[in-house]
């Protein structure tokens, strides 16, 4: 979108087609909004009060240096988001690598692309989330869409949906089931078995594309010998999904000349996140349809940035190129960029959720830096979380607003949004966008880069190691990534800005749009089946805890609302939270639309206003994870972590349901 | 180390072999098999006859699971005795085996019933006479079961009607033959049965309900007990089947219908268990995959100390006939009257269509159901009956499914003022109908007023409807109605 005189346009471009929703239109607002920080803020007696830049600075890196001095640097941590541009996720693993020397980096991206990433490097070696454009999508005859609601996270993306049968898997009847050819409804957590019986299902009905599992694949047998268990009539006790309506929903990818199997987080936001993508992976793969023109398999990213943020090195095991941290060739390449000794780079740190858990113990950090994050409301267990920023030294917070986790800290720092700065981010089909800045920010109001130089410089680094120009940055990156998975050596902001759509890798003058054709990522140029089981939510429902939960998001809002609260026109339409419920279940429970519930779990309490909606699951409840204070649905939800991405179990919970 | 032996290497016993292994790799385990090959899922060999698997496809085990776990599995051998003083499995009458836990996974046979000439005068099964249990059965029937071939089915419960509906498709003639008055009796009633045998009558299927088979004659067919004939080339037998107790009852454990066992799985001997097809557990010989593998994933919690306070409380059973075009499931008890005072009873029927649906209420909640040709109904009842939930109130929803589908509003006319049209920017009628008195009368303008159908325009339609009705209300004609941005 473009950005004349406060008022914001529509941008004609193959992802959203010309289309904005209410929150791109209303994005203006938050330039001018008076919630906007404009001066640092210094906790002192226990109020945050204004403060000069190198007050705050200086306070910041004198703690640091103290306590990196007194118990080594891992006793600071750095948190930082997947809506930050390449260049700051860049700076801030860097920063966290080189400045600090700490291993205790890592993102929010961890809550939310971390299985589709995992699955994804799993079965074709490499993860970039949609490995074809996504104009592609509109020329498919089927489109299976699994635990994603575009039609309230992405509404223009929707258009790309609305030529083929549109096969939705969703818990829930979602505006974007609305739109289905087929809506698949299984009970919370157990996609994973709706996925191997679907799997089951194309080897029973003779859909099996035999010639690419020769060609192209590995590892069917022993993916096969979990498959075989669960026969259609098994998975429909499981799911709820009937063999009738499995056999459907693969008839229509079968049928189609071209097909698409697409996950979002309700499938991956789980304990079991990483094997359910493996499994629709799988399913995609017996079916021919990864690395085929017009055919494939992509995961729908969640955040501006979710997937460039999960390629430079903010990620706890990685550095930028989609390096792993623990490859001794990775750690020579990027220390020679980064003019430091590899051996003097950390090791892989803790995740996200253990990270937090970790803060103020005895053995982690004592100090937090977050930037482009709102642990309070976004994290599992929320009420935990805060109670471990409770307990550090020191809690240093970049924001644009006073967000829930900015008024905790001992220091904020104001910094600069979307149209007052330039940088890079990489879509959901792996293009790289350059955004140029277009307005002033407010006086006062410095970029996340100009913050980690200022620090840097405090903590004894050379100026010129953390630049403040991203047109700089973006050109140490793009050396820091050759020959990684995800280079970007060939881009530049001139290319980018001359309008050339550049998909990663972009290593010399063209550019990847469609990977795979002709071979995958892993040296054997062949895909992998992975064998995965279905193992069933971490925490069923009990008697005391009989129903489940889910969260998601409303149109609205994004993320944890820390922006969007604050632009009127959207907290006007969706104002408080609110729980979604089976008009039976409310009743039974002493509620009617409109009353004041409680939801409890075993984490917490938290209030919010019966909606009655008569498609839901008897036995479900739905909260958007969008508010703060009381409303925080996050205070119920399970920090059951996946033994493979760290992810949290965000989707499912055992809850019960009472008048609050 | 602790030595674990199984004897049966079926489902049951392939399972716990499988549970066991997950939980501690190191225990020392032997599995004793009297199939030569590796163990199969027995669940698919309705699949195999009908032709959508194969038998590779249905292997439970690779060939060399047992070499990659380090499993002692022996293949093609006979059990013939326990020593259980000694703590020892004597197999092909020579050697020894000993064992510290004792795991009798020995499954059930096929009953034969005692029509004249279906058996050899030695015991064995006569030509053209096939039970259904076995890899080898299997292999047996679908080599004679060449399309245009006339065969018997003896028995219309659920295992019978799966094979039958597997050789119709093979394009067999295929005639089942029940000594009952209705199929599947132990889980239909007869409105049921009649109907599921209207369903599999069009499939080309015929049935002899209510008639026994009193004699065999080879390449010719059955005679039944009413002097008719019914002729077959093939007569393939499912008759019911009987726990596989021999092994223990000559060791002297307790047996009845099969080998007793507690909660714990336990027998009367502490060391020797029982799982699967041949235990009885709380007098219930369940002959059903999901016990067997219930019960293996309890024995291995407590042989390998992982939970030793685990116990089995039975499970709860619902019947799915896997046949082609059929939608079958009961579970519960079905057998209560329409007016029985205590239980709330629904039912609809509508056999031309092959549809049946009758639900058993008490307190709301599923007692029972027979669902034929109502997959949604199905589904979500099996959900509440498994989960325990309270039936929605909205019985009729329940029982339809998706057929009932919510009433859409024909004309703007009939929307609320509140109604969202364009939900990407909360766009409802009552701010298009304010825009429009405004002056913004057409399509164009409206949406640069409001910013209606600008997101997925997904609304587009909607909101020139909506423009075509003020029109027309007003007396306009519908100008740029098509001229939506």
């Amino acid at each position: 979108m473009t950005l004349t005189d406060g008022q914001v346009s529509p941008r004609e471009f193959p992802t959203n087609r010309g289309g904005l929703c209410q929150k791109g239109w209303t994005s203006a607002a938050l330039l001018t909004s008076p919630a906007r920080l404009t001066t640092p803020l210094i906790r002192r007696c226990g109020v945050l009060e204004p403060a000069t830049w190198d007050e705050a600075l200086d306070l910041v890196a004198t703690t640091l240096g103290e306590l990196r001095a007194e118990h080594g640097p891992d006793s600071v941590g750095v948190f930082g988001g997947g809506g930050l541009t390449n260049e700051k996720a860049y700076a801030l693993g860097k920063f966290a690598r080189v400045a600090l020397a700490t291993s205790q980096v890592d993102y929010n991206g961890r809550f939310c692309m971390s299985s589709a990433a995992a699955g994804g490097t799993r079965a074709f070696g490499l993860d970039r989330g949609m490995p074809f454009p996504v104009e592609d999508l509109g020329k498919a005859d089927t489109i299976l869409l699994v635990g994603s609601n575009p039609a309230e996270t992405m509404p223009p993306f929707v258009q790309h949906l609305r030529r083929s049968n549109l096969v939705v898997v969703d818990p829930r009847r979602t505006a974007t089931a609305e739109l289905a050819t087929l809506h698949l409804q299984p009970a919370p957590g157990t996609d994973l078995a709706l996925a191997l019986g679907l799997l089951h299902v194309v080897v029973a009905d003779g859909h099996l594309d035999k010639d690419y599992l020769a060609e192209r694949t590995t590892g069917f047998d022993e993916a096969w010998q979990v498959v075989a268990g669960w026969w259609p009539e098994r998975v429909e006790r499981v799911t709820g999904v009937s063999v009738a309506d499995q056999r459907v929903a693969v008839q229509l990818l079968a049928d189609a000349e071209n097909a698409y199997v697409l996950t979002g987080r309700g499938t991956e936001q789980h304990a079991s996140g990483s094997d359910a993508v493996s499994a629709w992976i799988n399913l995609a793969l017996s079916l021919g349809l990864p690395g085929t023109r017009g055919s494939g398999y992509g995961c729908l990213t969640g955040q501006g940035n979710g997937q460039g943020g999960r390629e430079h090195g903010q990620k706890a095991d990685q550095l930028p190129g989609y390096r792993k941290i623990d490859d001794p060739a990775a750690r020579a390449h990027v220390g020679g960029v980064w003019g430091v000794d590899p051996d003097d780079l950390p090791g892989p740190g803790r995740s996200a959720y253990e990270l937090l858990d970790a803060l103020g113990t005895p053995t982690g950090p004592k100090a937090l830096l977050v930037f482009g994050s709102n642990v309070v409301v976004s994290a599992p267990r929320s009420d935990h979380v805060a109670d471990r920023l409770a307990d550090l030294d020191l809690l240093v917070v970049a924001d644009l607003v006073l967000s829930e986790t900015a008024a905790l800290a001992d220091v904020v720092f104001p910094v600069t949004q979307w149209a007052e700065e330039s940088g890079t981010m990489t879509n959901l089909e792996g293009r790289i966008l350059l955004r140029q800045r277009a307005v002033e920010p407010p006086e006062g109001v410095r970029s996340d880069l100009d913050v980690l130089r200022g620090l840097a410089i405090r903590l004894g680094q050379p100026e010129e190691r953390f630049p403040v120009e991203p047109e700089d940055v973006f050109t140490e990156l793009r050396r820091a990534s050759a020959g990684g998975a995800a280079d970007y050596s060939g881009a530049t902001y001139d290319r980018l800005a001359s309008g050339e759509a550049l998909y990663w890798p972009v290593l010399g003058p063209g550019s990847s749009p469609r990977m795979f054709l002709d071979r995958f990522a892993h040296p054997d140029g062949l895909a992998r089946f992975i064998p995965v089981d279905h193992r069933g939510p971490a925490e069923p429902p009990d008697a005391e805890y009989p129903v489940q939960l889910t969260t998601g998001r409303v149109l609205q809002h994004y993320q944890s609302g820390a922006q969007t609260r604050n632009v009127p026109e959207l907290n006007d339409a969706v104002p408080e939270a609110y729980v979604e419920v089976h008009p039976d279940t409310a009743a039974r429970a002493g509620l009617a639309e409109g009353a004041l519930a409680a939801v409890v779990s075993r984490r917490g309490r938290m209030e919010a206003r019966v909606r009655c909606v008569a498609s839901m699951r008897i036995d479900l409840l739905f909260l958007p994870f969008h508010f703060a204070g009381s409303g925080r649905a996050n205070l119920l939800t399970n920090p059951a972590l996946d033994p493979t991405s760290r992810m949290p179990e965000f989707k499912v919970c055992a809850v019960r349901l009472e008048p609050a | 180390m602790r030595r674990v032996v199984v004897v049966g290497y079926g489902m049951a016993g392939a399972r716990f072999a499988d549970e066991v292994l997950r939980r501690d790799p190191s225990v020392a385990l032997t599995v004793l098999g009297e199939e030569r090959h590796p163990a199969y899922n027995r669940v698919l060999l309705s699949s195999v006859v009908a032709g959508s698997m194969t038998a590779d496809s249905v292997r439970l085990h690779g060939k060399d699971w047992a070499a990659d776990h380090g499993v002692d599995l022996r293949l093609g051998v006979t059990v013939t005795g326990i020593d259980r003083a000694r703590r020892v499995v004597l197999i092909d009458g020579e050697e020894e085996v000993p064992y510290d836990a004792l795991v009798l996974a020995t499954g059930a046979r096929s009953w034969i019933p005692p029509t004249d000439g279906l058996r050899k005068p030695d015991g064995s099964l006569a030509p053209g006479v096939v039970s259904f249990r076995s890899m080898e059965d299997c292999e047996q029937i679908i080599d004679a079961a060449l399309p245009g071939t006339p065969v018997a089915v003896l028995g219309g419960g659920l295992l019978g009607l799966e094979a039958a509906r597997g050789l119709a498709g093979r394009g067999c003639l295929v005639t089942v033959v029940h000594p009952v008055g209705h199929l599947m009796e132990r889980q239909l009633d007869a409105g049921a049965g009649r109907v599921l045998a209207r369903s599999l009558g069009e499939l080309g299927i015929e049935f002899r309900l209510g008639a026994l088979a009193v004699e065999y004659v080879a390449g010719d067919g059955l005679v039944l007990d009413d002097g008719s004939r019914v002729p077959a080339e093939l007569v393939v037998v499912s008759a019911g089947v009987r726990a596989a107790t021999e092994i223990a009852s000559d060791a002297g454990i307790a047996v009845d219908k099969g080998v007793l066992v507690d909660d714990a799985l336990r027998t009367d001997d502490p060391r020797v268990h029982a799982i699967g097809d041949c235990a009885q557990h709380v007098g219930t010989v369940s002959g059903l995959v999901q016990p067997a593998w219930e019960q293996a994933a309890v024995l291995a919690d407590r042989l390998t100390g992982v939970a030793p306070a685990a116990r089995y409380r039975g499970t709860s059973v619902v019947t799915r006939l896997k046949a082609r075009d059929i939608d079958l499931a009961a579970l519960g008890d079905v057998h209560v009257d329409l007016d029985c005072p205590d239980h709330e009873v629904l039912c609809f029927q509508d056999p031309a269509r092959g549809r049946y649906a009758k639900l058993v209420l008490r307190d709301d909640f599923v007692m029972g159901a027979i669902l034929i040709g109502a997959p949604d109904a199905a589904a979500a009842i099996t959900q509440l009956y498994d989960r325990g939930l309270a039936a929605p109130t909205d019985r009729l929803a329940l029982l339809l499914g998706r057929a009932l589908t919510p009433e859409v509003a024909s004309s703007p006319a009939d929307l609320p003022a509140s109604a969202v049209m364009c939900k990407c920017n909360t766009v409802s009628k009552g701010q298009l109908v304010t825009a429009y008195r405004g002056g913004a009368t057409s399509v164009s303008s409206l949406v640069e007023a409001t910013r209606a159908t600008t997101g997925c325009g997904g609304c587009k339609d909607a909101v020139c409807g909506l423009v075509d009705w003020l029109n027309r209300a007003d007396g306009r004609s519908s100008g740029d109605v098509g001229s939506a941005a």
